[in-house]
């Protein structure tokens, strides 16, 4: 599956849940897929989406938190993965979308190719851990993680592809992305 | 000197409700405080960084954040405070030890010990340097500046000022 593909089924399956998205084509696909009340992106900070998801989820325990993060990201703040398993927020999803690039600027590499998120995530003493490759399992495992007492980690390993031309940048300023965000967390809609 | 748990109580008091950080020896005690205090959570960070992203989603969860580092550690976090915390208008109370501020420091402490106050100011983060006695209106100043202009407030800390 390719990056769209897989943001476009995740999000199909969240209801009310917060989401927290990397900077960079992840943050805009989502933007471009559903812009919901509930979304918070993070345009700059790599390697931050799963802190702040983590800083809102012991903190609001009610609300289920999703962070759809990329290898790249993950890889540069890969201390949060202890963080958030020493904390142990059970209403967190913490998502890797792995492509093994970055894929903002230009398909480089990563290193995700050579390291096993996966087991890091499941050492570090994350409730669950899954990995896939598949649409269907995506599917099939997100449910059950959003239904789970986590914090919970999914990687998937996406088919590394060209960001497309016609993506665009996330058009709320940053103020309204958090004024917004912060509206839904308190259980209100907004456009 | 001001104690320690004093400083606590006065942090608490004018709102701060959620606290993390990594620890320099000047503060160890106010961190050791926090760690026993049942009315308010402090978060051991991985980093400065993580405790920016950890400060900034209790903010947006409805808490009053307060990150405590060392000088040292605003190099690893100034990147966060401007791609995130500056451009959403994210406060935080940041509480810096400013180690090497007199040039009489481990040689580590150098360069971040004179370049403190600049790094800020070209960030237009605004700072006051504690004093013994002016911790109520520093602190006061800060609720302040993250209530009205919702930026993140720092306040320097120097050898001699805590015990």
């Amino acid at each position: 599956m390719n990056i769209t593909q897989a943001i476009k089924i995740i999000m199909r399956h969240l209801g009310d849940e917060l989401l927290i998205t990397a900077n960079g084509r992840i943050s805009r696909e989502a933007f471009a897929i559903n812009d919901r009340t509930e979304n918070f992106y993070m345009l700059g900070s790599m390697g931050l989406a799963s802190a702040i998801a983590l800083g809102i989820a012991v903190n609001r325990p009610e609300r289920k938190v999703v962070i759809l993060d990329g290898d790249g990201n993950l890889l540069m703040s890969m201390g949060i993965l202890a963080q958030i398993a020493r904390l142990s927020p059970k209403n967190l999803v913490h998502i890797v979308l792995d492509n093994e690039v970055y894929n903002s600027t230009g398909n480089q590499p990563t290193i995700s190719a050579q390291v096993s998120l996966e087991d890091i995530a499941k050492s570090s003493g994350y409730t669950k851990v899954a990995k896939v490759t598949a649409r269907g399992t995506l599917e099939t495992t997100l449910k059950k993680c959003l239904n789970a007492r986590g914090p919970s980690f999914i990687l998937a390993k996406i088919k590394p592809d060209n960001m497309p031309k016609g993506l665009g940048r996330v058009t709320h300023t940053p103020i309204e992305i958090k004024e917004r965000f912060m509206s839904g967390i308190n259980g209100e809609k907004r456009d | 000197m001001l104690h320690s748990k004093e400083f606590v109580r006065i942090l608490k008091s004018a709102g701060y409700d959620f606290f993390t950080g990594v620890p320099c020896s000047l503060i160890s005690d106010v961190i050791l405080s926090l760690e026993k205090d049942p009315s308010v959570p402090y978060i051991p960070a991985v980093r400065e960084d993580v405790a920016v992203g950890l400060a900034a989603g209790a903010y947006l969860g409805g808490k009053t954040p307060c990150i405590l580092m060392q000088n040292s550690g605003l190099g690893q976090c100034l990147g966060a405070l401007a791609s995130l915390n500056l451009i959403y208008r994210i406060p935080c109370l940041l509480i810096i030890t400013w180690r090497g501020h007199d040039g009489r420091d481990a040689p580590e402490h150098e360069v971040m010990g004179k370049a403190l106050p600049r790094l800020l100011d070209s960030v237009r983060l605004p700072y006051k340097r504690l004093t013994h006695k002016n911790a109520h209106k520093a602190v006061g100043w800060t609720r302040q500046v993250i209530s009205q202009e919702k930026v993140p407030a720092a306040l320097f800390i120097t050898k001699g000022v805590l015990k």
